[in-house]
């Protein structure tokens, strides 16, 4: 692990891996909600979490040195189900891609676990992982102006839900009608770091 | 409907509801929000009376006029402007009272960029995750001021401040924005490190809430390749493909694929808040603590 200096308050905390940054994520997590560590923010990402508002950033620097994180983040016991139509107008493109039919490759997407790596671009959004590295797929080489509230879609290693309409080159495989950001709930956010998600195809329960 | 509230008359160029805004939601993808010129919101709040985190108005170049429909006493300062009630010059930068019904106008800012309306009790809006401001990256919060809306008001909870004014800084003439090189500053040649802490920049008008961009040498890379998403702090100066650095402001996303190549103080955005499109602008490095 690595701890890059981040302005005045804040570290960087580099790691190898995505699955070593959920770890390093969760383990933050419970310091903090054990006392043992001050931060006003903590920010997973793809390889990295971020300490915001620290006292001492220096001290804590030298101090995680010391730490042993375990090498694969708790599962949590929590799952949300999100009903899933796999209706996306790319869904064809990444059976093509991963070299099967298209109701494979919903069945497939339905069958895996997936846990909320990050989240970013827009409140609520999710960065989720779980597909294995050869059902990974590029970004669309022309991004869509608008991608419709609710759809599910994939890049890269991640599976993400838009939250809100907004421009999105991800591709796009099916549609939610779960509400993954309604600022006036309790949490605000379905999902949040760690979480785990499964897509439930509608009509399957 | 509420008597303690503002009418709004002429909601000018961007006017937003903005308090301390609402940290601690970076890793839902929430930004900070937040007044941008942090310390005039809250020179005008003590001015009026209120607690430092009560919601108050940061215009944009142009001001706003307000028509409360009770007494209130406001205070107006950040960026220098001509205050007027019913069209009598009053005071900026101190408290003034405006009788119910009366017009407060707040006029274009001579100097800077934008100008804090800070009200007894402060503006009522419903918060959102503990906020009023308004974030315009991802929309939380109230839409920006319309001509004719209404602004529910706060009940006067403190004594206003008995001064006839209070210092405040004056927009830079030349932006100096002190810069702790990292974390990614090995993405860059020696050579552009030494450009981005030598050259001179200047504000772009492409500037806004969520950062300030800059004109200038491009900085070049030395290393291509994607950068991994990763957590971005307030101040954070990004530089995208263009090469031309960008200095994260309170509405910047949470998280970014672009290299920051330094971090600029805190205490320095107050300023970057106030810097006019055109004004030069230099980064100079100051140490890591």
């Amino acid at each position: 692990m690595r701890a890059l200096p981040v302005g005045e308050r804040a570290l960087l905390l580099e790691v190898a891996s995505g699955e070593e940054a959920q770890s390093l994520h969760a383990e933050l997590v419970r310091r903090r909600a054990e006392g043992l560590l001050s931060a006003a923010e903590i920010v997973p990402a793809a390889r990295t979490v971020l300490l915001d508002g620290l006292a001492d950033p220096a001290r804590l620097a030298r101090e995680l040195t010391s730490w042993r994180v375990p090498p694969v983040p708790p599962r949590e016991e929590r799952v949300v189900e999100l009903p899933v139509r796999y209706d996306g107008p790319d869904l064809d493109a990444v059976a093509a891609a991963w070299d099967v039919t298209a109701r494979e490759a919903a069945r497939l997407h339905a069958a895996t676990e997936f846990r909320v790596a990050f989240c970013g671009f827009a409140p609520g959004f999710g960065y989720l992982t779980g597909l294995p590295a050869h059902r990974h797929v590029p970004r669309r080489a022309t991004p869509r102006t608008a991608v419709p509230a609710g759809s599910v879609a994939l890049a890269g290693p991640y599976t993400g839900v838009y939250p809100r309409s907004s421009p999105g080159g991800w591709q796009l495989i099916g549609t939610t009608d779960a509400v993954l950001w309604h600022h006036a709930r309790v949490p605000a956010a379905l999902l949040s770091p760690g979480t785990r998600v499964r897509f439930v195809p509608e009509g399957a329960g | 409907m509420t008597d303690h509230a503002f009418c709004v008359v002429r909601a000018g160029a961007l006017t937003t509801v903005q308090d301390e805004g609402r940290p601690g939601h970076a890793h839902l993808g929430v930004p900070r929000s937040g007044a941008l010129d942090a310390p005039a919101a809250a020179l005008v709040n003590r001015l009026v009376g209120n607690a430092p985190g009560a919601a108050v108005l940061e215009t944009t170049l142009s001001g706003c006029a307000l028509r409360p429909r009770s007494e209130v006493t406001v205070a107006v300062g950040g960026a220098p402007c001509p205050v007027t009630v019913d069209g009598r010059a009053v005071a900026w930068g101190a408290p003034v009272r405006v009788p119910g019904g009366a017009l407060l106008d707040v006029g274009p800012a001579s100097a800077g960029v934008r100008a804090y309306v800070g009200v007894s009790g402060g503006v009522a809006v419903e918060p959102v995750l503990g906020s009023r401001s308004t974030d315009l990256l991802s929309g939380l919060g109230p839409a920006p001021l319309t001509d004719g809306a209404v602004l529910p008001l706060g009940p006067p909870a403190g004594v206003p401040a008995r001064v006839d004014g209070a210092p405040q800084p004056r927009p830079p003439a030349e932006l100096v924005l002190r810069v702790a090189l990292g974390p990614r500053d090995d993405w860059f040649a020696p050579a552009a490190l030494r450009v981005f802490t030598r050259g001179t920049y200047r504000v772009s008008s492409a500037s806004n809430r969520i950062g300030l961009r800059t004109e200038g040498p491009a900085l070049e890379r030395a290393r291509t390749g994607e950068l991994p998403s990763e957590g971005m702090v307030l101040g954070a100066v990004q530089v995208p493909p263009d090469g031309r650095p960008v200095v994260f402001l309170a509405d910047h996303p949470t998280t970014g694929g672009y290299p920051v190549i330094g971090v600029v103080r805190t205490a320095d955005l107050a300023a970057a808040a106030q810097a006019v499109p055109g004004t030069p602008l230099r980064f100079v490095p100051a140490g890591r603590r």
